[in-house]
C-alpha cells in the first residue's frame, strides 16, 4: 500500500530524523511541532539507534505497600507478618511475597528513600507519571509520551506509548499533552486481537489501495496551503493506524508459544506481562502494564498476599527473559505506584496512603544493578538517607535511557522543559 | 448458672502492648490466652484479681494466628504465619516451646485439636489440611482439595470428621480415618469477587456445630461492595448437617464489618462476633429467625472471641491492646467475690 509522499519523503520528516540524532539543532526543526532539538548526547546517538532503547512501567494501582514488598521491616512494631527474605545480591532483602522477583535482583536496583509529599491517588499517579505536580489549567506530559517522543527516530510508524490494562480495547488516551496525539498511549488488554485492525472481508486490497492512493492525493494537495498542526496529527494517527493493520501480529499474544504463556500465568498480569515482552521485542518504545488493586486500606496483608503472589512471577520471568534476550541494557524497567502505605497498621488489619517514606524498582539501562539507593527509619515512617521526590524520579527515567532530561521541547516557539528543572537525575544510581 | 445474653456486660479488662489478633480460653477455664501483633502470645490466669499477665518467649517469627490446647489443657499449641506449629506447656511459670514443626508453605491460618484430643488439625495458605499427632507433632495425613486459602477448621464432636472453610466460601468435610473429602457446603455467600478492585474478599471465618449436632454455622461477610475500603456486612450461614442445606442467613442490621467466628451456646442459641466501621458486636441468633434476638455493643474492634467453658464468660481479643471479658449474665448474679466482678 502506497503511503502518503510527504509523511514518507518530505524534507521535514528528513530533519526530524536528524534533528533527534543531535545533528541540527534548531533551524528548520525548532519550527516544527514539538520539535527535538538536541535532546540526546551525540555520543548515544549511535547507540540509541543500535540498541533500541525501551522502557517498561509496571504500575502497581492504588499504591503498593512498600513493606510488604521493596522495604520490608520484619520484627517492628510497623513491619506486620511477612518476613523479609535474602535476594540474589547480598544484603539485599524483600518481603517474602517477592520469592521469584527476589531471584531477579542483580538485575534490579531499588529506591528506597521516596517522599512525593502526596497521599492523594490522583495527584499521586500525576506526580509519579509526568515528574511534576498537578497545577489547575496545566497539562504535562506522561514518561510515555516523553520517552515515546524522546525515542523518536524519526521512523516511529507503530504506537510508541502503549498502555496494558484489562479492558484495553485500542483507543488512544489524551496523555501526551502538548508532544500531541502522535505520542498518546494507545490502551491495549491483551486478551482478543486488536478490535477493527483487520481490513473488512467485504474490502479488497486493490480497492483499499485505490482508496488510499486518492486519500492520499487530497491529503497533499491539502497540506500545499493549508497544513497545520492539527492536520500533521491527523495524518500521523493515520500512518500509524496504518502500520498497526499491517503489524496487527505485534499485539497478537496467540503467536506466543505455548511454553511461554504458561511461564507467565493463565490471567490478566501474566498475560500482559508476555505481551509488554512482545511488544519490547517488536520496537515499542514505552510500555507500561497496570496490575490492580493495592489500596488495601482494609485486610491489607491478605490481598497483598493475593496481589503480589500474582505480581511476582510473572514480572521475574519477565525481567529474566528481557536479560536472557540481550534487552536488559537497553530496556529501563520501572515498578512504581502512586504512593506508599502507612507503617501503621489501622484497626481493620490495613494501611492507608503515605506518601512520605516509600519506595520504587527499577532496573536495566543505565541503571546500577544491585544497588540500593535511600533509606528509611527503622519503623519506615522517615527516610533517613538519599531523599528522592518524583521529579528526581522523572530525570532519572531519561537519564537511565540517555536523554538530556535537561533539555527543552520546542512547542510552537517556546520552550518547555522535558523534566522539572527544579530537579535532576539520581546520579548515584545511574552508571 | 443459665445464662441471658440480653444481660450482657463488660466484666473485665486486661491490657497488652499492641494489637490482638485472637483469644481462647483453655479447656479448664483457668486460662485466656491471646495473640498479639508484637508476635506475642500472652496468657492471663482468670483466677486472679491482678490477671496475672505472662507473656510467653517470642518464638513465633511472625504473628501467631491459631490458638488451641490439648484436651486436658496442660499443652497449649500455637500456630503463626511463620509456617511453624509451637507446643507450650499452658501453666509454666516460665514457659519455653515444648516442639516446634515447620508445618506449611506459608501462613498457618488455623488449627483445632480433635475432641479425643489425639489429634490437631491445621491449614492455611498453601491450601493443604493436614492432621498431626498432638502428643509428639508427627504428621499423620494430608488432605488437599480447597483451590483457595484456608482460613478455618473443625472436628466434629463425634471425632469423625473435620470441617474446613476457604476463601471462596467452600466448607469440605473430611474423614479423619482416611482423608477422603466426603462432602461439601456450599457456603459461597461467605465470598465476594470485586471485579472493579479485582480482589476475592471474604472466606469461612469460624465454623461451629450445634450441641444437638443440627446445624451447622459459618462466618464470615457479603454485600463487600468495597473490600479494599472495609465496606462489608457480616454474615453468618446456619446449614442443615444432614441434608447440607442452607437454612438461615443470619444477618446482622446495623452493623458493618466481618463476621470473625460463630459459637453456639449450649443452651442452644448462636454466638456471632462481628465488627468493622459500625464497632464491635456480640451478636445473638436463635435457629428460627435470621435477624438476631439481641446484640452487644463492644468497645473499640473486636478480632476474634471465645465462650469460656461456664457458657457466661466471652472472651474478645480487641485491635485497642485489651482482651475484654463480657459475661451473659446480669450484674446481680455473679458471684461475689469474684475476680473482676463488675
Amino acid at each position: 500500500m502506497k503511503s502518503c509522499h510527504y509523511s514518507c519523503g518530505s524534507q521535514e520528516h528528513l530533519l526530524a530524523r536528524r534533528n533527534f540524532l543531535g545533528g541540527l539543532a534548531g533551524g528548520a526543526g525548532a519550527a516544527m511541532l514539538g520539535g527535538l532539538g538536541s535532546l540526546v548526547h551525540p555520543a548515544t546517538a549511535a547507540e540509541l539507534v543500535r540498541d533500541q532503547k525501551r522502557m517498561l512501567v509496571v504500575r502497581m494501582a492504588g499504591g503498593l505497600s512498600q513493606l510488604e514488598s521493596w522495604d520490608p521491616k520484619p520484627g517492628t512494631s510497623t513491619g506486620g507478618p511477612f518476613r523479609a527474605i535474602p535476594t540474589s545480591v547480598p544484603g539485599i532483602h524483600l518481603s517474602e511475597l517477592l520469592p521469584h522477583t527476589a531471584k531477579q535482583m542483580h538485575h534490579l536496583a531499588l529506591l528506597r528513600g521516596i517522599n512525593t509529599h502526596e497521599s492523594d491517588h490522583g495527584k499521586g499517579n500525576h506526580k509519579m507519571l509526568t515528574g511534576r505536580k498537578r497545577m489547575e489549567g496545566v497539562s504535562w506530559p506522561e514518561i510515555g509520551a516523553v520517552v515515546a517522543k524522546g525515542l523518536d527516530e524519526g521512523e516511529l510508524t507503530l504506537p510508541g506509548h502503549v498502555k496494558i490494562s484489562p479492558g484495553g480495547t485500542g483507543g488512544r488516551s489524551s496523555d501526551s499533552a502538548y508532544l500531541g496525539p502522535k505520542y498518546a498511549s494507545m490502551s491495549i488488554g491483551g486478551d482478543k486481537p486488536l478490535a477493527n485492525s483487520a481490513r473488512p472481508s467485504d474490502l479488497k486490497e486493490n480497492a483499499a489501495a485505490r482508496r488510499d492512493e486518492f486519500r492520499c492525493m487530497l491529503n497533499d494537495r491539502f497540506a500545499l496551503r493549508r497544513r497545520t498542526a492539527e492536520t500533521d496529527a491527523y495524518t500521523q494517527s493515520f500512518e500509524q493506524a496504518e502500520e498497526l493493520v499491517k503489524r496487527r501480529e505485534v499485539f497478537d499474544l496467540s503467536k506466543e508459544s505455548e511454553k511461554d504463556r504458561e511461564r507467565y500465568g493463565a490471567h490478566d498480569f501474566g498475560r500482559h506481562c508476555l505481551l509488554a515482552r512482545r511488544l519490547l521485542e517488536n520496537g515499542i518504545s514505552f510500555v507500561q502494564v497496570t496490575h490492580s488493586n493495592y489500596d488495601t486500606h482494609n485486610e491489607n496483608f491478605n490481598f497483598h498476599f493475593e496481589q503480589l503472589g500474582e505480581f511476582d512471577k510473572p514480572f521475574a520471568t519477565l525481567v529474566a527473559d528481557i536479560a536472557a534476550r540481550g534487552m536488559l541494557d537497553s530496556t529501563l524497567i520501572v515498578v512504581l505506584t502512586e504512593f506508599g502505605r502507612t507503617p501503621n497498621i489501622n484497626k481493620y488489619y490495613g494501611r492507608d496512603h503515605w506518601g512520605k517514606a516509600w519506595s520504587i524498582c527499577i532496573g536495566g539501562a543505565k541503571v546500577a544493578r544491585g544497588a540500593v539507593f535511600g533509606k528509611t527509619n527503622e519503623k519506615g515512617t522517615e527516610v533517613t538517607e538519599g531523599e528522592v521526590d518524583a521529579g528526581h524520579l522523572f530525570h532519572t527515567y531519561l537519564s537511565a535511557l540517555g536523554i538530556r532530561s535537561t533539555k527543552s521541547f520546542e512547542i510552537g516557539g517556546r520552550k518547555v522543559p522535558m523534566a522539572d528543572p527544579a530537579f535532576g537525575p539520581i546520579g548515584e544510581i545511574l552508571t | 448458672m443459665k445464662s441471658d445474653p440480653k444481660q450482657a456486660h463488660l466484666a473485665r479488662e486486661f491490657k497488652h502492648d499492641a494489637p490482638l489478633i485472637n483469644c481462647r480460653f483453655d479447656p479448664t477455664g483457668k486460662f485466656v490466652v491471646a495473640t498479639a501483633e508484637d508476635r506475642a502470645v500472652v496468657r492471663w490466669n482468670l483466677e486472679a484479681e491482678s490477671g496475672e499477665k505472662l507473656i510467653f518467649p517470642k518464638a513465633h517469627d511472625s504473628w501467631a494466628r491459631g490458638i488451641a490446647f490439648s484436651k486436658d489443657g496442660g499443652t497449649l499449641i500455637t500456630s503463626g504465619y511463620d509456617d511453624t506449629l509451637i507446643w507450650w506447656p499452658v501453666a509454666a511459670a516460665k514457659p519455653e516451646p515444648i516442639r516446634k514443626v515447620k508445618a506449611h508453605a506459608g501462613w498457618i491460618r488455623t488449627i483445632s485439636v480433635s475432641p479425643d484430643g489425639e489429634l490437631l488439625a491445621s491449614a492455611g495458605n498453601d491450601r493443604v489440611v493436614k492432621l498431626w499427632k498432638t502428643a509428639d507433632g508427627t504428621l499423620v495425613r494430608q488432605m488437599e482439595g480447597h483451590e483457595r486459602d484456608v482460613y478455618s477448621t473443625y472436628f466434629h464432636p463425634d471425632g469423625q470428621w473435620l470441617l474446613s472453610g476457604d476463601l471462596k466460601g467452600k466448607v469440605h468435610q473430611w474423614e479423619v480415618a482416611t482423608g477422603k473429602l466426603v462432602q461439601t457446603f456450599d457456603g459461597k455467600a461467605l465470598n465476594t469477587y470485586n471485579g472493579g478492585q479485582q480482589v476475592d474478599y471474604g472466606g469461612v471465618r469460624g465454623i461451629d456445630l450445634s450441641a444437638d449436632k443440627k446445624h451447622l454455622a459459618c462466618a464470615g461477610l457479603h454485600k463487600a461492595t468495597n473490600p479494599l475500603g472495609a465496606v462489608s456486612q457480616p454474615l453468618f450461614l446456619r446449614f442443615e448437617w444432614e441434608t447440607r442445606k442452607l437454612i438461615r442467613s443470619h444477618v446482622t442490621e446495623g452493623v458493618e464489618g466481618i463476621g470473625w467466628g460463630a459459637i453456639f451456646h449450649p443452651e442452644g442459641y448462636l454466638i456471632g462476633c462481628a465488627g468493622g466501621k459500625s464497632g464491635a458486636f456480640l451478636l445473638f441468633w436463635n435457629a428460627e429467625e435470621d435477624k438476631a434476638f439481641h446484640k452487644f455493643k463492644l468497645p473499640g474492634t473486636a478480632r476474634e472471641f471465645d465462650l469460656h467453658p461456664d457458657g457466661i464468660r466471652v472472651a474478645t481479643a480487641h485491635f485497642e491492646k485489651k482482651l475484654t471479658i463480657t459475661k451473659l449474665v446480669a450484674k446481680a448474679e455473679e458471684k461475689k467475690g469474684e475476680p473482676g466482678a463488675a
